[in-house]
């Protein structure tokens, strides 16, 4: 048992934060803006990503208010319209697409693989300034009037029926498109060319298998959603015809392009969350991951799969019957590798040795609500009841269940479990775990209802609505705002801790992998000298030879 | 595979495939005005295949490459196949009809 | 700090293009050609969406795709594929002599590639030219006299076309709406191919890519054989329909 295969960690006896690390490696803002270090990169997205939510989260807000009435009271309909615009672009194109990956996927992928950085840095650092250009032109649709199209851009309504400005917000998404394709392309990269010594590919931890996945779904997807955009801005400034029924064209080959990536995309967004989950599950089980081989290949199923879907969400927008049939044959499929990952996390713990930290309970929240989301999901596959459900309230709970109940979730777990590592210090546990079942209770009295309103036939995307729906409605809003007065204290919780924060010394979970057996906040190389990987991954027994003379204080 | 190690393709293949690709040009254009019916788009699209995978070999040296690329190029054109039948089988199957 | 062994190894034995998160300069060049490829098939998935729109829209419209193809210079199009063919050798040849240390060799197949580059862009502006002239660019001036009346256009005539209903006349639009953007696309990489030639010829005259580091080169290559083979299917498809 070579001691000499990883940094030594610092004196944990009595931690305190190292003086040198990738924090105070250099100062200034020149030192993070022109930064290649892919711990900075990430610190500069989740800040950005923040302020997305922040305004994404805002607009729900005023979406929740809205519907507390039957009547447009608070906002005319076209406003309304340009508000659940703009809290589907942020929220789809600015928050959950980057959010995983492109702050702990860049943090700790390295780190897990045992390389110094990722394979571009430079590249790195552009799909953030990509990202922030994306999200400045958002900025500026909302300030010049907003764009009341729907995220989907659905033609001929948004090529030739509205004023609004879907140039600026078209440009925004193809330029935020580019910043996934070059994080996507960077993790393939780094992936297959800079696994250290003795990392093979059955010993990286599931996180990375997920990340792989969802970059391949990225580099290849992206691009098509990328035409479809230039087209449709092709299509509104010059009317070149290709979307206009008058002159030949088909509306819904824009859709064709656009689901084409926005069905993968879905899973862009939710397989990094998985990998969090099978990082989580497992520490606070103290035990390896159930079945890592078809955990590791079920990922790489969903992203597979994923691609052969799409036009489950045209059902009943004028493609054949026989189109039909063939998708929704395979959209049963696809739910199969997701099944198989949540048995595997079942299973990981049972007769597990069990604490309920707050990733903790952010992973158990995940698993019950997008087993749900995911299972309303068989109902929209399945084209017979989807004609009833599609375009009703019915869809909005099911991919809200998947993505703030699933996703969201995922994001808050991870950001917390691995919050040590990134900040070197404990955010409060309390706090944290009381945000965790705030919000917990807040999503499901927000979101449940409304698979009540849509199976009763409230449609989606209407600023008013039959009276007969407002009880649930007022359940669906009081739910929100708990929902948003967890979020608010889980940030809360976070930003407290960097003040106050207990230190938290390199591994206070008494974790496996690569980023634990060094110091919390790491040193901008990652790593003194090349790791080698001579151990499997979860391999809980080599962890504790490795610190059976660390006392390894866990920070209050 | 560094350039150090890998094959260093030289001219006289270069040369040859230049040849082929222009042979394949001048019949392409040649076919076009052959009234072959049906066949006309099949032949024309075989011919672009046939020169496409000249360049991808030869010039781009993947017949040299690792398996990596290999696969890596597969796949992209497997999706692009499948995003190009899947989206035609639609269209095509509008015309026949409710079933 | 100073005397880690990390830092010996970010001192001995590395070249100064050796960035200092990869181990070797094997490792580096390997990881940069994935790059490159990977690049490439987001590109072959952004034109596959153009591809696939115009397979779509031939089969719906062939009388108009018909009419349409014959508005284009075979002639031109044969030429410019020649053109870009010729290119894309002497491109591998500037690998090659990259690969091999052929200094002045290098240096002649970038600028022949450049002028090679170069012609083509101005061929087709004149063809481009050529439709703006004749009012078959999408939009507000496009104009369906061509289709209507075939006999009062010289391209229409000399292919022996009928006149198109009015229906299928409109169809055109669409067409061309796909004429120039896969070609106007297609164009664009060529530009910014172009563009990098320019750097990159300065480059190798101060003898950059000469000394064992050959791989920007080598990207750029793979980039600008991709750039060949769209035209080589897009030829194929806008100008050889059904010329019979």
């Amino acid at each position: 048992m070579s001691t000499d295969t990883l940094v030594t960690p610092p004196e944990q006896s009595a931690p305190t934060i190292p003086e040198v690390n990738y924090l105070t490696k250099e100062y200034g803002l020149r030192s993070w803006l022109l930064t290649g270090d892919h711990k900075r990169i990430a610190i500069l997205y989740l800040i950005s990503l923040s302020f997305f939510f922040c305004i994404g989260g805002t607009m729900a807000g005023l979406i929740r208010l809205q519907l507390l009435t039957p009547h447009a009271d608070l906002m005319s309909s076209d406003t309304y319209n340009k508000v659940f615009t703009m809290h589907g672009v942020i929220m789809v194109f600015l928050f959950l697409v980057p959010s995983v990956p492109a702050t702990l996927g860049n943090f700790l992928i390295p780190m897990m693989i045992g390389a110094r950085d990722l394979a571009l840095p430079k590249i790195n650092l552009l799909s953030w300034y990509l990202y922030v250009i994306g999200g400045i032109l958002v900025l500026y649709t909302m300030i010049s009037g907003g764009v009341d199209t729907g995220w989907t851009f659905t033609t001929p309504l948004s090529t030739h029926y509205v004023n609004t400005n879907v140039l600026s917000t078209c440009l925004a998404v193809f330029i935020a498109g580019f910043s996934s394709i070059l994080t996507g392309l960077n993790f393939l990269i780094t992936i297959h060319k800079m696994r250290a010594p003795g990392m093979t590919w059955f010993r990286l931890p599931l996180f990375v298998w997920a990340h792989y996945a969802a970059s391949v779904q990225m580099v290849l997807a992206t691009p098509v959603v990328a035409i479809a955009i230039t087209l449709l801005m092709l299509e509104r400034m010059i009317g070149i015809g290709i979307f206009d029924p008058t002159k030949g064209g088909d509306p819904l080959l824009f859709q064709h392009l656009f689901w084409f990536y926005s069905h993968p995309a879905v899973y862009i967004m939710i397989l990094p969350g998985m990998g969090v989950i099978s990082e989580v599950v497992s520490t606070f089980s103290r035990k390896r991951v159930f079945g890592y081989t078809a955990v590791a290949f079920s990922s790489v199923a969903i992203a597979v799969f994923g691609f052969f879907v799409w036009a489950h969400h045209m059902f009943i927008m004028g493609i054949s019957n026989y189109a039909v049939l063939v998708f929704s044959l395979l959209t049963m499929l696809v739910a199969v590798p997701s099944a198989i990952k949540i048995f595997n996390w079942a299973f990981t713990l049972y007769k597990g040795s069990i604490t309920f930290e707050a990733p903790m309970l952010y992973a158990f929240g995940f698993m019950g609500l997008f087993t749900i989301g995911g299972m309303s999901g068989v109902f929209l596959g399945s084209a017979g009841t989807d004609i009833h459900l599609t375009e009703t309230y019915f869809i909005v709970a099911h991919f809200h269940f998947v993505m703030v109940g699933g996703m969201l979730m995922a994001f808050l777990s991870g950001i917390h479990f691995w919050w040590s590592k990134v900040t070197g210090r404990m955010y409060s546990e309390k706090m944290s775990q009381m945000a965790a079942v705030v919000t917990f209770i807040g999503f499901n009295l927000t979101f449940f209802p409304q698979f009540v309103l849509g199976m009763l036939g409230m449609p989606r995307r209407y600023a008013s609505y039959p009276p007969e729906f407002q009880a649930l409605n007022i359940l669906s809003t009081a739910g929100a705002s708990i929902l948003g007065a967890g979020y608010l204290l889980a940030a809360f919780s976070l930003l407290w801790s960097l003040k106050y924060g207990a230190v938290a010394g390199n591994n206070p979970w008494r974790a496996t992998g690569l980023e634990w057996q060094t110091q919390s906040p790491p040193l901008t190389e990652n790593f003194t000298e090349a790791p080698i990987m001579d151990h499997e991954a979860y391999d809980y027994a080599w962890l504790e030879r490795q610190n059976s003379r660390d006392e390894v204080p866990h920070g209050e | 595979m560094s350039e150090h190690t890998h094959t260093i393709v030289g001219p006289k293949v270069y040369v040859s495939i230049l040849f082929a690709l222009l042979a394949g040009t001048a019949l392409t254009v040649w076919a076009s005005f052959v009234d072959l019916g049906v066949w006309n788009p099949v032949i024309a699209l075989a011919i672009a295949t046939t020169k496409a995978m000249l360049v991808v070999l030869y010039f781009m040296h993947v017949r040299y490459s690792t398996k990596l690329t290999k696969l890596a190029i597969a796949a992209g054109i497997f999706l692009l196949l499948t995003l190009i039948s899947m989206t035609l089988a639609d269209y095509v199957s509008r015309a026949w009809g409710s079933w | 700090m100073e005397n880690s062994p990390a830092v010996a190894e970010l001192r001995a034995d590395r070249p100064s293009y050796l960035r200092h998160h990869f181990q070797s300069v094997e490792q580096q060049a390997d990881a940069s050609n994935f790059a490159m490829w990977l690049f490439l098939l987001t590109e072959l998935m952004f034109f596959g969406g153009l591809f696939t729109a115009y397979l779509i829209y031939r089969n719906w419209y062939f009388a108009a795709f018909v009419a349409g193809s014959h508005q284009l210079n075979v002639i031109w199009g044969t030429l410019n594929t020649v053109v870009l063919i010729l290119s894309s050798f002497t491109m591998a040849m500037g690998v090659w002599c990259a690969e091999t240390a052929r200094k002045s060799g290098l240096v002649l197949c970038l600028i022949l590639t450049f002028i090679l580059g170069l012609c083509f862009l101005g061929i087709k502006s004149v063809e481009y030219t050529e439709k703006f002239e004749k009012h078959h660019v999408p939009g507000q001036h496009y104009s369906l006299s061509s289709f209507l009346y075939p006999d009062t256009d010289e391209a229409a005539t000399a292919a022996g076309d009928k006149p198109l209903p009015l229906d299928m006349a409109r169809h055109t639009e669409v067409y061309f709406s796909l004429y120039f953007a896969m070609t106007g696309m297609h164009a664009l990489h060529m530009i910014i191919g172009i563009g990098i030639l320019v750097f990159m010829i300065v480059r190798a005259r101060a003898g950059a890519y000469t000394v064992g580091h050959v791989t920007f080169v080598e990207n750029f290559g793979l980039y600008w054989h991709f750039v060949d083979i769209v035209w080589i299917y897009l030829f194929a498809l806008l100008y050889l329909i059904s010329r019979h």
